[in-house]
């Protein structure tokens, strides 16, 4: 199988632009990941030939990081915080809430694609727990009542 | 002249809307004609007055918050760019008692200058440390750092000093600096707001450190999740870079530090130093075997420095002010300050950077203000997700490295996460197992199986299935843990879930007297 033309010329770009530097794999990945959403597997053996290294070691790198996805996300990404600073405001709860209205459990997608959901520990924003990220954009403090608003906010694309 | 006015850019100030306040102000102002300039600052550390929002006055700054975008129109008919009235003033922001009786070195100048603005920085004492250190030798900065007495703020509280003198006097062709900025630990966000609100002190940090042991490239080792903090970073090395306090012939001095910011992947092992050179170095993050020590065979197999964003970030003060000056604050072998994230349960969620040996209960009630939610404080964990929970009756205890270990507890990174009496400590101990299992990087069994096992046996306690016997498995299970394995991970995850267990025990089925052995 092979990338379409648009995504396999991002990937050979990004590879290009990073292979010389030492530790390349990663900054090559989240290059990959930040212009196309997410690692395609027709991507790993490029980057294996390309750095010298074997498929396996690529896409265990890959599969190591919770950051890295194998699989195209939902239009926004909602990340909400697990931790214990955000467990001591609620976080439970409002991952439960958030589970509900969007009838998907973490490491899904909507049905519509507009949404995946995934678990986060930590965003650094402990003073204002709970906390949740949507794309790159953090929320601090947020209520179910918030959270539901937050999301029909970035549905209309008014993020 | 225009009058300045201060919106925090801050990730925390962010997400409560600082933009949208920035954005208000702007256009009620330009409505009104005034004539204003916006300075996104970092925050000053009080996060339930956010979006605090400051103005410059002839008497200083006075601090207006909580701001929200609908609040700026009656600031402006309340004229507070000349310091009126409003229900939202605070008064002279220098004077708030939160702020007051800190005693901030390493955060001087968060809060107070644009993060981005090389000239504020500059004003405020920024690049002295530098200057000094160009005048010196390696050894005689190295010597400066060791009679700091700092300690690796990261949390293993290692001597800085000893690290960078072993680098010092390892030869090789090529050495590294690497700061880790992978702050994954939950309560913790300091070196956020460092490298959010003056990013030019850590990179000023790590240009002394690489002048001092011969290094010329560093790494900052950024977690993922901060995408802000990746954004001023880059946009601080561009400008020192620009202006040569990066890159070669440093201010003429004829030495080379290049900087580069290097971004994690979510995976909070990568916050252990090996584990982090593993990373960076393309790989998998799974932990090394030590020795050899990283300041021998570190980032590439060569020596390295490998230190947390709080520790470089307090050696411009150190090289400007001198270690004595340093090394006088503080109690015990614990010199210097410490910047503590107040967070969780409490009313007045901040930073507050104290010498070492205030006590916990200080911090939580004179700075915290109490629990959020009104009720009892029961539980705090300090230090992370591999700290201890500490009961009410341990709140007296000075942070000090020292006076934490000797009740086994630790002060980790400085943060606090404070619980009200709702909290269950036996699902708290379960939540740490499944957090272990869950970011193990998997290479030694004690972590990898122990972790899974413990959630296993957690549940079991939890449905009160044969209790007695699996509580005696919890404390075997964390007896292998904490002395079989490879990295502070799985060594320290039964912190959290032995002090849960010994300070609570009720919570788990057992009477509050009996200490199961």
């Amino acid at each position: 199988m092979t990338l379409p033309d648009p995504a396999r010329i991002a990937v050979e770009r990004i590879i290009t632009d990073n292979k010389d530097k030492q530790g390349a794999l990663l900054p090559i990945l989240h290059g990959i990941q930040d212009s196309i959403g997410h690692i395609p597997p027709e991507a790993v053996s490029v980057i294996a030939d390309e750095l010298n290294l074997s498929r396996a070691e690529v896409h265990g790198v890959v599969s190591f990081y919770h950051h890295f996805r194998q699989s195209p996300p939902g239009r926004h990404t909602i990340q909400i915080c697990q931790a214990e600073s955000c467990q001591a405001m609620g976080g439970s709860k409002l991952t439960k809430h958030a589970k509900e209205c969007l009838g998907i459990d973490f490491h899904e997608t909507t049905a519509d694609q507009e949404f995946s959901l995934e678990p986060v520990y930590c965003l650094g924003n402990c003073a204002c727990s709970p906390a949740v990220m949507v794309d790159d954009e953090v929320y601090g403090r947020v209520t179910d009542d918030g959270l539901e608003q937050l999301l029909s906010q970035v549905r209309k694309g008014q993020q | 002249m225009s009058i300045k006015v201060y919106v925090p850019r801050d990730s925390s100030a962010l997400s409560l809307g600082a933009n949208q306040v920035a954005m208000a102000i702007l256009v009620e102002a330009a409505r009104r004609g005034a004539s204003i300039d916006i300075v996104r600052n970092g925050s000053r550390g009080m996060f339930w007055l956010e979006t605090l929002v400051e103005v410059a006055t002839l008497d200083g700054r006075i601090a207006y918050g909580p701001v929200q975008p609908q609040d700026v129109h009656g600031l402006f008919e309340s004229n507070f760019l000349y310091g009126g009235e409003h229900h939202l003033r605070l008064g002279l922001t220098e004077d708030l008692p939160f702020l007051k009786n800190q005693e901030r070195l390493t955060f001087a100048r968060v809060g107070i200058t644009d993060p981005v603005s090389l000239v504020d920085y500059v004003a405020y004492d920024g690049y002295r440390g530098l200057k000094r250190a160009l005048g010196m030798d390696g050894a005689g900065v190295v010597k400066q750092v060791t009679d700091s007495g700092l300690r690796g703020r990261g949390g293993a509280a290692f001597p800085t000093g000893i690290k960078w003198n072993t680098v010092l006097n390892t030869g090789a062709a090529q050495k590294y600096i690497v700061c880790n900025a992978d702050e994954g630990d939950s309560g913790t966000y300091s070196d956020r707001m460092i490298m959010e609100g003056d990013p030019f002190v850590l990179i000023e940090g790590m240009t002394i450190a690489g002048i001092a042991v011969g290094a010329t490239q560093g790494y900052i080792y950024l977690r993922s999740e901060y995408p802000h903090a990746y954004q001023v970073l880059k946009e601080a090395i561009a400008v020192a870079t620009a202006s040569n306090y990066l890159g070669q012939n440093i201010l003429g001095s004829g030495k080379t530090f290049h900087l580069e910011v290097r971004r994690g992947a979510g995976a909070y092992v990568c916050g252990e130093e090996t584990s982090l050179l593993e990373s960076l170095e393309g790989k998998r993050g799974i932990v090394r075997f030590k020795p050899p020590l990283p300041a021998i065979q570190g980032l590439f197999g060569q020596p390295t420095i490998i230190n947390n964003v709080i520790s470089l970030a307090s050696v411009p003060i150190i090289l400007d002010r001198g270690g004595v000056f340093y090394r006088d604050y503080g109690m015990g072998r614990s010199r210097g300050t410490l910047p503590i994230q107040l967070a969780g349960n409490l009313k007045h969620c901040g930073l507050v950077e104290k010498a070492f040996g205030v006590t916990l209960r200080e911090l939580l009630y004179d700075y915290g203000g109490g629990s959020a939610s009104g009720r009892p404080i029961r539980a705090v964990q300090v230090g992370g997700p591999l700290g201890s929970y500490l009961p009410e009756s341990q709140f007296d205890t000075p942070l000090d490295y020292e006076a934490f270990s000797s009740i086994w507890a630790v002060l980790g990174h400085g943060g606090i996460v404070a619980f009200d009496d709702t909290v269950d400590m036996a699902h708290m101990a379960r939540y740490a197992m499944e957090f272990c299992a869950i970011e193990s990087c998997g290479k030694c069994t004690p972590c990898r199986i122990g972790s899974t096992r413990g959630v296993e046996v957690m549940d079991k306690i939890i449905k009160g299935q044969d209790h007695a016997a699996n509580i005696q498995l919890l404390r075997d299970l964390s007896d292998t843990m904490l002395n079989a394995s490879l990295c502070a991970l799985g060594g320290m995850t039964p912190y959290p879930v032995l002090s849960a267990l010994n300070h609570f025990p009720q919570d788990f089925g057992l009477q509050k007297t009996q200490q199961a052995a």
